[in-house]
């Protein structure tokens, strides 16, 4: 136990000294994610309310192709990622195995189902209380696709920030197709895992700490934005 | 109260269409989940009039507006406009205003701004709108409120107004006032009698003979999915020739006509 109190002191030592590697560490890992949360919002969105809103053939089977996306497992998307962009990989032209881009969309590939799943899911519960009056009001599909989106705009923020925790806690896709480098690719959760094993472990606990303490923040901002939109009746 | 002879009757009632009727529905009938719950309707409805349906729960009432409106499309039989097909076209001439309001998770005047922005208005021309149908409907004051924190007859006017302000030649009402206070449920009637004096057909379904005999001119009065009688509805509710009517009319027997219906339902159908 001595060593654990011993490594948290460490870890928190580190954070207020505002160490700089591990602030280039924690500022990748934050951009990496935002990135990839954002363009899996800028097509998970839009996709879960199609599915949630309009009624076509294979509107089902979609659905649950999109749950069953939602367990994707991390390495094998990895895995994936790396064939395509690997120098013999369809992709490798483009060179971007090792860079922080390949974890984006590595990333994006996992968090874009979870998004769009749970979208589909908020936005079909609105359209049992809309559509009716829609189709009265002969809205078309554009305008109602965009009011599904606009209306759950609240819970879907939820949704995104489940996509966010998916992202930044990640570490099985983003360690295959970013590698891990020093100073290029290296993020919390992959330092996390070298640094363990190799024993450092108040640098890990560190990083630990600091990722739970993002996790916190940001639900604690989107639970305060919803409490204001429920207390309007918004959401 | 043996069985159902008034429906020979029904068809002899009808009010006499002397110019085209705005809408027409012709045998209409829809069935769900292996039970029929509308049994060829056919009833017109004269431009500028004001129709009621009424009818026991369970008539088929909300379900044959709904196929006046469109939004579902009967098994049998079809709904003329202006004595042809009912299109989506033909939809943005009429309005429904629910039982229950769909109001949008926005304020009170972005509510009326999605429905005239669906028909195209922009700018000016819409934002007047929305003052006008707000000062009407007695809202002005609540513009900026999210409308889900309106009290039940202040959204009920919401969406009266709302339905209005994109222009309506007729608009359809399902027990608008079913669940709102005296003072609500005039404030809705006023807004029907007005619109209807400046020129919108009115069919509206309700339950309150009051309220029939306060807006009503022409009813429509359905039993087990059937149309019981027709006609003017001073006349039909002071002097119904038709058992169901009766049976309604007076509350005593209507609650024993509901019972007896029921089991003879059961008793015909196996």
């Amino acid at each position: 136990m001595d060593s654990f109190w011993g490594a948290l002191a460490g870890a928190v030592g580190l954070v207020f000294a505002l160490d700089p590697d591990l602030m280039e560490i924690i500022g990748l890992s934050i951009r990496v994610t935002l990135t990839a949360v954002f363009f899996s919002c800028l097509i998970g969105l839009p996709l879960g309310a199609a599915v949630g809103t309009f009624n076509f053939p294979g509107r089902t089977l979609i659905a649950v192709f999109l749950n069953a996306l939602m367990g994707l497992p991390p390495v094998v998307v990895g895995l994936m990622v790396y064939l395509m962009l690997s120098a013999s990989g369809p992709l490798a032209p483009l060179r971007l195995l090792y860079t922080p881009t390949a974890m984006i969309i590595a990333q994006m590939i996992l968090v874009t189902p979870i998004v769009a799943a749970l979208t589909r899911q908020v936005v079909e519960d609105l359209n049992r209380e809309y559509a009716e009056q829609f189709a009265s009001m002969g809205v078309g599909a554009f305008d109602r696709l965009t009011a599904m989106l606009w209306d759950a705009r609240y819970s879907l923020m939820t949704v995104a920030l489940a996509g966010f925790g998916r992202a930044v806690a990640e570490v099985g896709a983003v360690i295959i197709v970013g590698g891990n480098i020093n100073h290029v690719t290296r993020v919390m959760t992959t330092t996390i895992a070298l640094e363990t094993s190799r024993g450092n472990l108040q640098l890990a606990l560190a990083l630990g700490v600091i990722l739970l303490v993002i996790a916190f923040a940001v639900n604690a901002c989107v639970m305060a934005l919803r409490a204001s939109a429920v207390r309007a009746a918004y959401a | 109260m043996r069985d159902l002879e008034f429906h020979s009757a029904a068809g002899s009632i009808a009010p006499p269409c002397l110019q085209q009727p705005l809408l027409e529905t012709k045998g209409l009938s829809f069935s769900a989940g292996g039970a029929r719950l509308l049994w060829d309707v056919s009833l017109e409805v004269r431009p500028g009039s004001r129709t009621l349906i009424m009818g026991p729960n369970g008539a088929g009432k909300s379900l044959l507006l709904r196929l006046m409106h469109g939004l579902l499309r009967p098994e049998t039989g079809n709904v003329l406009w202006n004595g042809a097909r009912l299109t989506a076209e033909a939809r943005r001439s009429q309005a429904m205003v629910f039982q229950r309001p769909v109001l949008l998770r926005r304020s009170v005047f972005a509510n009326l701004k999605f429905a005239l922005s669906v028909r195209g208005l922009r700018g000016r021309n819409r934002s007047e709108k929305i003052e006008q149908a707000l000062a009407v409907a007695g809202l002005s004051h609540l513009a900026k409120r999210p409308a889900r924190v309106l009290s039940g007859g202040e959204q009920q006017r919401l969406a009266v107004v709302r339905a209005l302000a994109c222009e309506p030649d007729l608009l359809f009402l399902d027990e608008p006032t079913a669940n709102l206070d005296p003072a609500s449920t005039a404030a809705i009637e006023q807004l029907v009698l007005e619109a209807n004096s400046s020129g919108v057909t009115i069919v509206m379904v309700t339950h309150d003979a009051g309220q029939a005999k306060r807006i009503g001119e022409d009813l429509v009065f359905l039993q087990d999915g059937k149309i019981a009688e027709t006609g003017d509805v001073q006349q039909v509710l002071s002097a119904p020739k038709s058992e169901p009517v009766r049976a309604w009319r007076d509350g005593r027997i209507y609650l024993g006509a509901n019972i007896e219906t029921m089991s003879d339902k059961s008793g015909r159908r196996t």
